[in-house]
């Protein structure tokens, strides 16, 4: 790890800040300029950012995210039908929810290390899921899920004087309404304010603690550092972020579902991660937006697309990879997602934040003269 | 007037019945340089392992300037200002030879924990340059910035030792600190001790090498099986038979 | 009484699953020293062994339906059973049992292709890494499994003639209602005996002890001059064949689809946590166990005083566990145990 001056992190935080503002324009090449996607990418990159805060910075591997984001979702579309439909209390509410929810988890899943940690977690959001399923129906609406009516009472609004007679209420920030482009300028802002201080806390002292424990947990308590609190917060805080993501999602759509507590939900955020890179500031945004974007890509072929696409083909072979090609898309796009999941894992743990790191790496000392393979044993040590 | 800094009352430690410590009974006063000498097997380890709270002594206690260290865990006891420095490297490795000594700076400074998020680790000044020097002393000031993982052997061990000094210590516990080093990197080592001890700083040290013991210790404990046969200045420890029989004939081989 | 004594055998039929797969997790895990997130998944394949086979012996002809006199009437008949009136309805009415069979051969195919070409890689990288490159193993196999044979799940029916149920209550003096269903019997009977067998194989050939020895302390028997690794791949191979089979035979019990896998993944290592890593012991003990509680925490009594206690039981007695005694009900002390 280098010692970055604090010029540098302002460069980079600006840099990203105007990445994702200018996203419309520049995302307009690949065809994702539309809001509906951007604020995928803004949303999943606050969850991702929060993950990589545990899992990045200490090492420790939670497959029990997904809960804290399904409990911000709940939380923001409780605030929407009894308080407003501003988004402000929404957002502040389901951080403050999910900071406490995942106070609860972390302090007993912290009570160990490695894959029992994993599987604590995992046990965790398991139960949630079920209970959201089945007990907590009053709460959670089971498997319709949560969604807003028209008798909600919304008490802050019935007070300014705001009411609904005829069609659901939308989202708003003191009026304006949050879908389409404000709502994706919303999220961009949201995220550029996760990154801030996720940018922060890696570069303090305590971001260095947590990269301590990551690097050798028995030293830093003879080091005199008690790493039980540093891990509970680094917990709660990533918690606090998938809250704000799942408050986001619901500011973007008001309803919230338990499948958003599945653990398969969990395990796409440690693939958004690893694959953009763990432990590094801009990889895990990076990591959810190429999923998104493919996602939304892979999903939305079809037959009819395909065999338009490979038309100049003879017929037989046409089919054949037509037939190859559609397990990978549309309907088959988990399995595309479980394929990258692995070749991440074999040939890049680092994920591509390493990548290009042993690029440049690779060009650096080229310029330098040593042989490549060199760099390359040098790179692998790395890793 | 001699002010006893750690008292080690009548420890026992036994592992599956088999006696590792047994009526152990230590005094270290302050500023003196006690060492802790003995066969492989002695219980020397389980000793130190004893005062830093990684082992609990199944009888006795272990006091340090009038507090119980029995029960503590082990980071409250660094904090109390014992420190270890390990016999093997017990390092960071992915992290830079800076951080690997500002972390122990800050825990000193900052307690056991401390939730300052929004500061820079890298802005911390004082901190950064105390780190520097205390790596330029120890011979590995010139490349801060690299991974400690990628240190040679015996720099890493430097290195060791310059977390464990950085923390200022009232009470440092060093683990053969030279085991497996060159000469003159022992001797330069022995040379940095007595630096260290000319500014009072208390120490126990175990140590294999008779040379670095005798020219360092003020005091010596022998122990064999798990028990002290003998303790003095290094005068009467080199002087007793039984010492000889347990030990130094051994290691003269 | 009668119920509870119900429950206890409803339980144990799931529990058999739980404690076969359980099984396998741990003997990987003792041996290999992987945590394996696809074991779930060899479960699963299993069951589509079931699947497929039931599907290749039902490949239908028309045949003249001669019950229809009124006019040329037509229905689909398997061929199997066709042209071989008598053998092939019974081969067809026995598609599960003969399931078997097939799956032994597949799953040891395709456990042994996965330790070579995948896990043998993984050993000495960190368990995140092995839990991660596993998990997306397992939803490799799920997605398959959903592209060939959809999201719905597809019944299998167990042979005709042990399709009804026991009626056990006079067998141990019980009430005279007191049925169960013969197939679950069997599943519990199946299930006791490949435990017994993996037991008594580890037990009693040269080939287990040396395995046993190598879960202990790997290094020790590697000095020995053993080729551990070899048989380490076989058991990788077992471990595969005893979740095949489990899948196999829990077909008729639950319909198979492309998700069971995960979700008994999930209980299983909450299982293995219980029973203590890298005890097969107490894998099966946790196995059964839990079976039993899940199945006594659904009877609408208990469900009555605390709701929802089904669904998270196990995953609350796991915590507990964890917190309480860290190794599991018989794990070695220090195994994982941090």
């Amino acid at each position: 790890m280098k010692n970055s001056s604090a010029l540098s992190d302002w460069v980079l935080f600006l840099a990203f800040a105007a990445a994702v503002l200018t996203m419309p324009l520049w995302l307009a090449p690949f065809g994702a300029n539309y809001p509906d996607l951007m604020q995928k990418f803004a949303i999943f990159g606050v969850f991702a950012i929060g993950f990589n805060i545990l899992f990045g910075l200490t090492g420790y591997l939670s497959f029990g995210h997904a809960a804290f984001l399904g409990v911000g979702s709940y939380t923001a579309v409780w605030s929407f039908k009894l308080l407003s439909m501003n988004v402000l209390p929404a957002i502040m509410f389901s951080i403050v929810v999910a900071g406490v929810f995942a106070f609860l988890i972390g302090y007993i899943s912290l009570r160990r290390s490695g894959i029992y940690f994993s599987i604590l977690t995992l046990a965790f959001a398991q139960m949630s899921y079920n209970l959201a399923y089945s007990v907590l129906t009053p709460i959670t609406n089971g498997e319709t899920g949560l969604q807003l009516s028209l008798s909600d009472a919304r008490v802050l609004d019935a007070m300014a004087g705001i009411t609904v007679t005829r069609s659901l209420p939308s989202t708003n920030l003191f009026g304006m309404k949050m879908s389409g482009m404000p709502g994706f300028y919303f999220c961009a802002v949201v995220l550029i304010v996760a990154f801030f201080i996720a940018l922060r806390i890696t570069r303090s002292p305590f971001g260095a603690m947590l990269k301590g424990i990551k690097s050798n947990q028995t030293r830093m308590a003879y080091t005199g550092l008690n790493t039980r609190p540093y891990l509970l917060w680094a917990f709660v805080i990533s918690g606090m972020f998938a809250g704000l993501a799942g408050a986001m999602m619901a500011v973007t759509d008001p309803l919230a579902g338990a499948e958003r507590m599945q653990w398969t939900a969990s395990g796409e955020v440690v693939l958004m991660t690893i694959l953009g890179g763990a432990g590094t500031l801009i990889g895990p945004v990076l990591g959810a937006a190429l999923i998104k974007y493919f996602e939304n890509i892979f999903s939305s072929f079809n037959e009819r697309i395909l065999n338009r696409a490979f038309e100049a083909l003879p017929d037989s072979i046409q089919s054949i990879v037509v037939d190859t090609v559609g397990l990978f898309v549309g309907e088959g796009w988990h399995l595309t997602l479980g394929l990258l999941f692995m070749i991440t894992v074999i040939f890049l743990p680092g994920g591509i934040m390493e990548g290009v790191r042993r690029i440049t790496a690779l060009f650096d000392r080229d310029k330098s003269g040593s042989s490549s393979a060199a760099s390359n044993t040098a790179a692998a040590e790395h890793s | 007037m001699d002010n006893v800094v750690l008292h080690v009352a009548d420890v026992h430690k036994s592992f599956a019945g088999l006696h590792a410590l047994s009526d152990i009974d230590l005094s270290v006063k302050e500023g003196e340089t006690h060492a802790i000498i003995g066969p492989n097997g002695a219980g020397k380890s389980t000793l130190l392992n004893v005062c830093i709270g990684r082992l609990r002594p199944d009888s006795g206690h272990v006091v340090f300037n009038g507090e119980n260290l029995t029960g503590k865990q082990p980071h409250q006891i660094n904090q109390l200002g014992v420190v270890r420095v390990f016999q093997t490297p017990e390092i960071f490795p992915e992290l830079s030879l800076l951080e690997n000594v500002m972390i122990p700076i800050l825990a000193k400074r900052d307690g056991s924990f401390k939730l300052s998020w929004f500061r820079r680790f890298a802005g911390e000044n004082n901190v950064r340059s105390k780190a520097e020097g205390i790596l330029q002393d120890l011979g590995i000031g010139s490349f801060t910035n690299s991974e400690a993982g990628s240190l040679s052997r015996g720099d890493k061990r430097r290195l060791e030792l310059a977390m464990g000094l950085a923390q200022e210590p009232r009470l440092l516990l060093l683990d053969e600190p030279t085991a497996g080093m060159a000469r003159h990197d022992t001797n330069a080592t022995i040379d940095l001790l007595k630096r260290i001890k000319a500014q009072g700083m208390t120490k126990v040290i175990i140590e294999h090498d008779m040379h670095v013991v005798f020219s360092l210790a003020d005091r010596i404990s022998v122990l064999a099986g798990g028990r002290i046969i003998c303790q003095g200045t290094p005068e009467e420890v080199k002087a007793d038979p039984k010492v000889k029989e347990a030990y130094l004939g051994e290691e003269q081989v | 009484m009668d119920a509870l004594f119900l429950q206890v055998l409803n339980g144990l039929d799931k529990g058999g699953a739980y404690a076969l797969i359980a099984l396998g997790l741990t003997l990987v895990f003792g041996t290999l020293g992987v945590v394996n997130f696809a074991h779930g998944a060899l479960f699963m394949a299993g069951a589509f062994c079931a699947v497929t086979l039931e599907k290749v012996l039902t490949i239908s002809t028309k045949v003249k339906d001669e019950s229809i006199t009124f006019f040329d009437a037509y229905k689909e008949v398997p061929i199997l059973e066709a042209k071989f009136p008598v053998v092939g309805a019974f081969i067809v009415d026995f598609s599960v049992p003969f399931a078997i069979l097939l799956a032994i051969p597949v799953m040891l195919f395709l456990g042994l292709l996965m330790e070579r070409g995948l896990i043998r890689h993984f050993y000495k990288r960190p368990h995140a890494d092995q839990i991660l490159v596993t998990f997306g193993l397992a939803i490799i196999f799920q997605e398959i499994i959903r592209h060939y044979f959809g999201a719905n799940p597809i019944p299998q029916s167990a042979p005709s003639m042990v399709s009804g149920s026991a009626n056990i209550g006079a067998l141990f003096g019980l009430g005279e209602n007191v049925v169960y269903p013969w197939w679950r019997l069997i599943y519990l009977t199946f299930a006791a005996i490949v435990i017994a067998s993996v037991f008594a194989f580890l037990q009693f050939t040269t080939f287990g002890m040396v395995v046993r020895a190598g879960m202990q302390d790997r290094e020790m028997v590697g000095l020995l001059g053993i080729d551990i690794q070899r048989r380490f791949t076989i058991v990788f191979g077992m471990a595969a064949v005893v979740a095949g089979l489990a899948g196999v035979m829990y077909t008729p019990i639950l319909p198979p689809d492309y998700h069971m896998g995960m979700d008994f993944l999930v209980l299983s290592f909450v299982v293995v946590v219980v029973g203590g890593m890298g005890s097969l012991g107490g894998a099966v003990l946790a196995g059964f166990l839990l079976g039993i509680l899940q199945s006594f925490a659904s009877m609408n009594e208990i469900k009555s005083i605390i709701p929802g206690i089904d669904q998270i039981i196990i995953y609350l007695v796991a915590v507990i566990v964890l917190l309480v005694r860290p190794r599991g009900l018989l794990g070695r002390k220090g195994v994982m145990e941090e």
